[in-house]
């Protein structure tokens, strides 16, 4: 019987994304169904009644939600093609660390780079540039986080690229200019199928960040 | 005891210290604790954990790991041959995985706030927010347990040490703001399980005492409350 595989997400969501390339990774077949997150369809309410968030999978009618824990779970059921966690227990927990440590702290350092202005923007910059050079040192010479293989850390962190034009343009800094190392490591995993496939154009976020600054009255 | 060369650096008072300090115990690992100091930080805290500066920190063979649930894995991953910590299932092992960080990112937090509250308003939304929540625990509880006594079935797991670490801040809590958060009444289930977790000998002698615990929560309500100096 075949695996019946559906993701809900909004397309410019990074967590969203993650599930996405974990499921290319793996080449699981699925169903993609959009969520208007002003308009939460029924079955997102009903799949995650908790927090009423994407992205949540659906394996044979059972959610999975939180994407960190969805590509665990990915991970664990598809194990025999592309792992993306290590076997070594410290490796895995190494992994687990510098994920959690993405979740902590990218997305809001991102979020204040593009929806401030003027010194408090000036700060955020800093901050999210801050949190990159420590990525940066993580990954020391290593192609991916994982080390020759492309594998958790690199799905968690990778879809940010996608919001980078929007940052940059935004906070009017080059990124590529402050962290050469990370922008390598990011086109280095563009290369992969599964991530050039997953992610959205750049431009397409950017305008979508254009609308809601408009909304929030920034700029 | 297996014989382990592990270190634990914590403060006892910590609920995710002691979730490190269950689980070894499950496991009968042996270790040694160093313990940090209130207000200051040693300077092995400092090396072990120079990202998040935080307690606690599990060095096995002088190989650091931080955050208590990704410990939490390690020692599961690690001591196989004992009691698995978390399930097989994959489907379990994220539903486990989902409460974990709902307790974290959520209940907890309103816990805290309850406790922390200055004003009569912002408490009072803290506690509807953990009596909501100890309502979804309950629902979660009766579907993770399948009528067994813990969330992982006959023995103590992942989510059981997850959240049972919180449960002697929750009686603080209780204490402090002179209300019954677990109530028979309406979380029979968890009330039975608390019983359970507290009295398990991987628990008990572990578990700090509320009176010490509400002496702390009264210390740190007034650190928060006095004015920051220029």
């Amino acid at each position: 019987m075949a695996d019946e595989v559906v993701v809900l997400s909004a397309w410019p969501s990074m967590i969203g994304m993650r599930v996405k390339i974990a499921l290319a990774e793996k080449g699981v077949k699925y169903e993609y169904k959009e969520e208007d997150l002003a308009n939460k369809s029924p079955l997102l309410l009903k799949m995650n009644p908790v927090h009423k968030k994407i992205p949540v999978l659906i394996h044979n009618g059972k959610p999975v939600c939180e994407s960190l824990i969805i590509v665990q779970y990915i991970d664990e059921v598809w194990k025999e093609k592309n792992p993306l966690l290590p076997s070594d227990p410290y490796e895995r927990a190494q992994a687990r660390f510098w994920a959690d440590y993405v979740d902590k702290k990218i997305y809001d350092a991102g979020r204040k780079v593009w929806s401030t202005k003027g010194e408090e923007q000036e700060v955020a910059k800093k901050e999210f540039i801050d949190c990159l050079k420590v990525l940066e040192g993580a990954l020391g010479d290593k192609p991916y986080f994982g080390g020759e293989k492309f594998g958790f850390v690199d799905v968690s962190l990778i879809p940010f690229y996608s919001w980078f034009y929007a940052y940059e343009t935004s906070g009017n800094f080059s990124i590529e200019a402050e962290c050469p190392k990370f922008v390598a490591w990011a086109n280095r995993c563009m290369e992969r199928e599964s991530v050039s496939k997953s992610l959205p154009d750049p431009h397409r976020v950017y305008d979508f960040v254009s609308r809601q600054k408009k909304k929030l009255g920034i700029e | 005891m297996v014989k382990s060369d592990l270190e634990l650096i914590g403060l006892r008072p910590s609920p995710y210290v002691n979730r490190v300090q269950y689980a070894l115990n499950l496991k009968s690992i042996d270790y040694e604790f160093l313990e940090e100091k209130f207000g200051s930080k040693t300077d092995l805290l400092l090396q072990s954990n120079p990202i998040h500066k935080k307690v606690p920190v599990l060095i096995h063979a002088g190989k650091p790991i931080c955050e208590s649930l990704i410990i939490l894995q390690y020692i599961d991953e690690t001591w196989t041959s004992a009691t698995p910590i978390l399930p097989s299932d994959p489907y379990d092992c994220a539903i486990a995985r989902f409460w974990a960080a709902y307790i974290d990112d959520k209940w907890y937090p309103s816990l805290k706030d309850v406790r922390m509250a200055q004003e009569e308003e912002a408490k009072v939304a803290a506690i509807e927010r953990v009596v909501e929540g100890l309502a979804l625990l309950e629902e979660a509880f009766a579907k993770c347990s399948k009528g067994k006594s813990f969330f992982s079935g006959d023995s103590i797991g992942y989510l059981d040490i997850a959240f049972g670490c919180f449960l002697g801040w929750l009686r603080a809590t209780e204490k402090i703001a002179d209300l019954k958060l677990l109530d028979k009444a309406k979380t029979p289930g968890l009330v039975g399980w608390a019983e359970r977790f507290c009295s398990n000998d991987a628990v008990k002698d572990v578990m700090p005492k509320t009176d010490m615990l509400v002496e702390i929560a009264m210390i740190l309500r007034a650190m928060s409350k006095a004015p920051t100096p220029k």
